[in-house]
């Protein structure tokens, strides 16, 4: 007669302690804690109730630093940076077959933030993040900093998060089957044009054929993947998005010869990271370390010769990005050999964009407006000082 | 739990205030709801705390405004430059739409299957039970998915298949003419009320006749010669209604009405996965009909046929409805999973707003309050007709 | 009437009568038996064709680590085995000192879908072999079927074992209820050396499958008993809570609950407080499972005769003893059929979370990453196939033994 009452009391009992362990965070249940009293269910009446703010031993992951010490604090407490990328975007955000290493012009960015916050550009966790997600991660918090070429808009910089200066500039291209005799965008009267959702590429599609008066059928996927593989199979005739997307993506396909980017380019789209609200440092942090790797290569210091550069340069501008003169990683709140840090780990802005984009690649892109300044390029980083 | 009321014969004098029943049973009400508050009120704080640092905020203004994105199935027409709250009336009708026919298809599927099950023919017995076993023990989300990729590998637009009546099957879809009334469409529904009133007219003449014991002079033949022919000649006269024909061009078929492979994989997959249940459901159901009212609608003269439809199914039915209920309830809350293979349901479109309007929590709670009402809508219906069902059969 | 009229009935036990009397009994019939009959074996041909001479298996050989246990650390791997060996150990000894036939059949099955797995792995390694340059799949390989092997002579191990020697009648209980979270911190680790942490988002694959499945059953359990009995209390406020709840919950999809969870709970939270995604996925499962269990066992409830209470009552048991010593325990033992039932659904509405913006991985998730490699694009078919074959294995299993658990339990028969 004892084992069967046994059995459900212990069950019961030891559950619930599981239980408090383990959901208390999240499950603040309602109407569910049962108060000690005559008519509430025995076995469990005097369980304390989950408790609503002690963090759970295992499951939550809470850094102790101080409650207003803003993002820096938290990364550095946590220990490494959870970066939101892309994980289906060969030469921006991918993960390496087999191993499992993020690769990417995008991820080697959450790289340099690491290595310029936590001094190693491997204490970061990527967070993969699809476009519909992306903007209320940011929004939540969830990721310290949004790498996952996504596009500057207005109402994205007062809604979304800071963006922070552009890291590629791109423009939204029409991608169409060789075959299919389109030669300009006016040609696609009729057609299916696939797009990914929460992207401005959705919102500039219409736009765009709506000025040329071409009528057209939308077909809207949520994933990066399933918007290829769509267009791929021959459900839609043709697919936009960001040129620098479409030719990376034309790599993955079976037969990337018969797909070829129409001439026309349909809107700006500037790539760069973005910051959660309200944390002015860390915006700024991320702001300089971009602009740290553009004015590196401009200086002409890369990861092979930094040390060195910092030893034996002469130059101020040199000495000062290095730190080996003046304090100004001390002003952002990180150690004063910060860029060398960056340097080291994930090379300027040039090394960055060769090792995924540039002509070694599949993708090989032509740097185009992602030039310095100095070489009629768009980047331009104003002096560090 | 059923508590027992106090122990009759007990003196509740005697008891101190901390026993007393009545006292701790307000004392314990009190605290749980106290506890809720506090809760709610702990949640909603920090809730508000961050929504203001994230420059989130709450209310519905957003519908207004201008959605500037696209959908790519819609029953109602709609641009980039509508609103989102019609962007959400679409998601809702193409929810209802795939909901209420999968509904349909699913129970007359399901009775298929169910009777399947019960058949004295091994074959049809055993697939069907195959046929349950891989739908109710595989996801289905993979089922939908699976679906969803064999339908991409249709043929394409210019190969499309061909089927009788200017239907083409091709990996965007299903095109079919469209019906569409003529002028003369009045004059034909006319036409076809009058000969329905005439074999109406005829058959009770018929009946009146039969009791007097007059001849009816086949009066019933020729009214239901008259409810054929009348409508049959003045519809090739009239010719009321004209098709749409869906014509290929360059890119697409334009034209007649088209199925999406979205829409035709979210329906197919509900409605096969949710028929498996719904078999099981009436199987059991007419399992539970007493062997004996088969036996004796046989032994009183009924075919096979009559019997089932006359006398089996009516008692089922009575077993039936409030699993089956149940089942509706699934399919439509199922149906959310459209956003793994690109339909526009509700919270697909939700989740496209989610993204754009900066208002996450309003959107997710006008996502959640739709299918709280389509269910609670649903179980309403499906109780007014079990108590229909249950007050026939007594 | 007369008694000669009614032939005596005809036992037929040839091939021939069989036939006869189960396919061909009138012409309607045998069109039923010949249309279906040839549409069946056309599909088994088609499907056979292409599963032998088009379909690219390799998808699931070459990747079938990542399967299994995503993306976790290869050198850790031992935790997952442990882990496995815990559960093989614990099954093992629920079938020794079960009375019940079903939960052996159950037991056993889960020591040959484990040989079975060890096949599939064994596959995977000699396809290695031939490959040059693959020698550390190879490798691998052979250790992962090695390592199923071991676990299922585990199962089987323990289970002759637990016949023969006396075990404490607590052990199975605790066992199974230490399991989890024992599970859940030798996977996640302790940051000590030997025992690195391993971050959460790395757990993929079956195991994650199971994870969520096992946490989101076990912990509903507790909590969907308080809400039954909440909602049969004579409190208002309780009941009317309760109530609400589950009603809530039932009435809108889990991806909804899902997607809250992964994405709407950092708002609910104070700065600087984080939890893993997979916890909170477990959490939306636990919510959502606890008001159908909550069902189940109000169900269970209503089963007991409340002359049982009455009499309860009448000896001078407490409420709180009734309910403990009567009435849950006869309850809780009905319900468990229905239990299992949840469970085979639990386990299927996993996927869900591949698609609610969580960024877990788990065997569908990992299924869409694997045909995300470039050599394996275009293979949907191949790894939906097998993806759905794997959780027809689990959940008919499963299903099956749940049906005869509930006769062996005589549910409904009392």
């Amino acid at each position: 007669m004892r084992r069967p009452v046994l059995v459900p009391v212990v069950l019961l009992v030891m559950a619930l302690v599981i239980a408090a362990c383990e959901t208390a965070q999240v499950t603040p249940a309602p109407g569910d804690t049962p108060p000690p009293g005559v008519d509430t269910p025995p076995p469990v009446g005097d369980t304390p109730p989950p408790a609503g703010d002690t963090p759970p031993p295992n499951g939550a992951t809470a850094p102790p630093g101080p409650p207003t010490g803003g993002i820096l604090a938290e990364v550095r407490s946590r220990g490494e940076l959870i970066c939101g990328v892309n994980s289906n975007l060969p030469g921006f955000g991918f993960p390496e077959e087999g191993t499992g290493r993020w690769l990417g012009f995008d991820a080697d960015y959450c790289r340099a933030v690491a290595a310029a916050v936590l001094g190693n550009p491997e204490a970061v966790q990527f967070r993969p993040l699809s476009t519909d997600d992306r903007s209320i991660a940011l929004q939540t918090r969830e990721i310290d900093v949004l790498i996952r070429n996504t596009t500057w808009t207005l109402s994205r910089d007062t809604e979304w998060g800071l963006f922070a200066p552009t890291t590629f500039y791109d423009g939204q291209g029409m991608m169409v089957r060789a075959d299919s005799g389109v030669q300009e965008l006016t040609d696609l009267q009729g057609a299916t044009i696939c797009v990914q959702s929460g992207t401005t590429t959705e919102l500039t599609l219409p736009d765009q054929m709506n000025a040329l008066g071409v009528d057209f059928t939308p077909g809207v996927y949520g994933t990066i993947d399933e918007t290829y593989q769509v267009y791929e199979s021959g459900a839609c005739d043709a697919v936009t998005s960001d040129r620098s997307q479409l030719v990376a993506r034309r790599t993955l396909f079976a037969n990337p010869d018969e797909h070829v980017l129409l001439d026309e380019v349909m809107s700006k789209e500037p790539l760069g990271p973005s910051v959660p609200f309200g944390d002015a440092q860390w915006f700024n942090i991320v702001k300089w370390v971009v602009f740290a790797t553009i004015q590196a290569e401009e200086v002409g210091v890369d990861s092979t010769n930094v040390a060195q550069m910092r030893d034996t340069s002469t130059d101020v501008v040199v000495l000062r990005l290095l730190g080996a003169q003046d304090e100004l990683g001390a002003k952002l709140g990180l150690d004063n050999d910060w860029v060398v840090n960056v340097i080291t780990g994930v090379g300027n802005y040039g090394e960055i964009y060769n090792r995924h984009l540039g002509p070694d690649t599949p993708f090989n892109l032509p740097r185009g407006p992602n030039e310095l300044w100095t070489e009629g390029g768009l980047l331009y980083a104003p002096p560090l000082r | 739990m059923t508590v027992a009321p106090t122990p009759a014969g007990k003196p509740r004098s005697v008891a101190p205030l901390w026993r007393d029943v009545r006292v701790l049973r307000v004392a314990a009400q009190i605290v749980v709801v106290a506890l809720v508050l506090l809760i709610g009120w702990l949640l909603w704080s920090t809730l508000s705390d961050n929504m203001a640092a994230s420059r989130l905020s709450f209310g519905l203004g957003f519908l207004e405004q201008t959605a500037g994105f696209e959908i790519a199935q819609t029953p109602i027409s709609f641009g980039s430059t509508d609103t989102f709250a019609r962007a959400f009336a679409v998601g809702l009708l193409n929810t209802l739409l795939v909901s209420i026919s999968g509904i349909v298809l699913a129970t007359l599927l399901g009775v298929v299957v169910g009777v399947a099950r019960l058949s004295r023919n091994w074959l049809a017995n055993r697939i069907a039970a195959g046929y349950v076993e891989l739908m109710r023990n595989t996801p289905l989300l993979v089922q939908l998915i699976l679906l969803y990729v064999v339908f991409l590998q249709l043929p394409s637009v210019a190969n499309s298949v061909q089927l009788p009546g200017s239907i083409f099957l091709n990996q965007r879809g299903l095109f079919m003419p469209r019906p569409e009334a003529e002028p003369t469409f009045g004059i034909w529904a006319a036409v076809l009320v009058v000969s329905v009133l005439i074999a109406v007219a005829a058959a009770r003449l018929a009946a009146r006749r039969e009791a007097d014991g007059r001849p009816t002079y086949r009066l019933r033949t020729l009214g239901i010669l008259a409810l054929v022919a009348l409508p049959l000649v003045s519809w090739l006269v009239l010719g009321p209604v004209a098709f749409d024909q869906p014509i290929q061009e360059r890119f697409n078929f334009v034209g007649g009405v088209s199925l999406s492979p979205e829409f035709a994989a979210l329906l197919l997959g509900l409605v096969i996965y949710t028929a498996a249940f719904i078999g099981e459901v009436v199987r059991g159901a007419i399992q539970a009909v007493r062997r004996g009212q088969v036996e004796a609608a046989y032994a009183i003269g009924l075919t096979p046929g009559q019997t089932l439809r006359l006398v089996v199914f009516p008692q089922a039915l009575r077993i039936i409805v409030p699993p089956l209920t149940s089942q509706y309830l699934n399919l439509t809350k199922n149906s959310s999973l459209a956003v793994a293979i690109g339909f526009a349901d509700v919270f697909s479109v939700g989740r496209t707003m989610v993204n754009q309007t900066g208002q996450p929590l309003s959107v997710i709670a006008l996502v959640m309050g739709t299918y709280l009402v389509l269910s609670l809508v649903t179980s309403l219906f499906m109780n007014v007709y079990n108590r229909r069902v249950q007050v026939l059969e007594r | 009437m007369t008694v000669e009229q009614l032939a005596p009935p005809q036992v037929s036990t040839g091939r021939v009568a069989w036939l006869r009397e189960n396919l061909f009994s009138g012409w309607a019939n045998s069109l039923v038996t010949i249309v279906l009959g040839g549409s069946l074996i056309l599909f088994a041909v088609l499907l056979a064709d292409w599963a032998v001479n088009q379909a690219r298996w390799g998808v699931i050989t070459a990747n079938l680590r990542l399967f299994l246990m995503g993306f976790y650390p290869l050198d850790q791997a031992w935790r997952v085995w442990l882990t496995l060996a815990l559960f093989s150990s614990l099954a093992g000894l629920s079938a020794g000192r079960s009375r019940l036939g079903p939960v052996r059949t159950l037991v056993i099955w889960f020591g040959v879908s484990q040989a079975l797995l060890a096949g599939l792995a064994a596959v995977a390694a000699l396809e290695a072999i031939s490959i040059p340059g693959r020698l550390g799949q190879f490798e691998e390989m052979v250790a992962v079927t090695v390592a199923f092997l071991a676990n299922a002579a585990i199962v089987f191990a323990v289970y002759w074992l637990s016949l023969r020697i006396q075990t404490p009648r607590w052990l199975l209980p605790l066992g199974w209820l230490a399991s989890v979270p024992m599970t859940l911190l030798l996977l996640q680790g302790i940051g000590i050396r030997g025992l690195p942490l391993v971050s959460s988002s790395t757990w993929g694959g079956l195991l994650l499958t199971f994870l969520l499945a096992i946490v989101g059953i076990v912990l509903s359990f507790p909590f969907g008993v308080l809400l039954a009995l909440g909602r049969r209390s004579d409190l208002p406020a309780l009941r009317w809570l309760s109530t609400a709840y589950i009603e809530v919950v039932r009435g809108v999809p889990l991806v909804t609950l899902l997607f809250m969870a992964a994405v709407m709970v950092p708002l609910f939270l104070p700065g600087g407080v984080r939890i893993e995604h997979v916890y909170r996925a477990m959490a939306g499962i636990t919510l959502f499972s606890a008001a159908y269990v909550a069902e189940n066992v109000r169900g269970g409830l209503q089963a007991i005769p409340s002359g049982q209470i009455e009499a309860a009552h009448a000896i001078g048991l407490s409420t709180i003893k009734t309910n403990l010593y009567i009435v849950l325990p006869q309850a809780l033992r009905s319900v468990i059929p229905a239990n299992v039932g949840l469970f085979i659904s639990l386990l299927k509405d996993t996927t869900l979370v591949a698609i609610a913006g969580t960024g877990l991985l788990e065997l569908l998730g990992i299924g869409r990453s694997v045909l995300a490699q470039t050599q394996w694009v275009g293979a949907q078919l191949e790894v939906y196939i097998f993806i759905s074959a794997v959780f027809f294995v689990l959940c008919y299993t499963m299903s099956q033994a749940s049906y005869r658990l509930e006769e062996a339990l005589g549910v409904g028969k009392r």
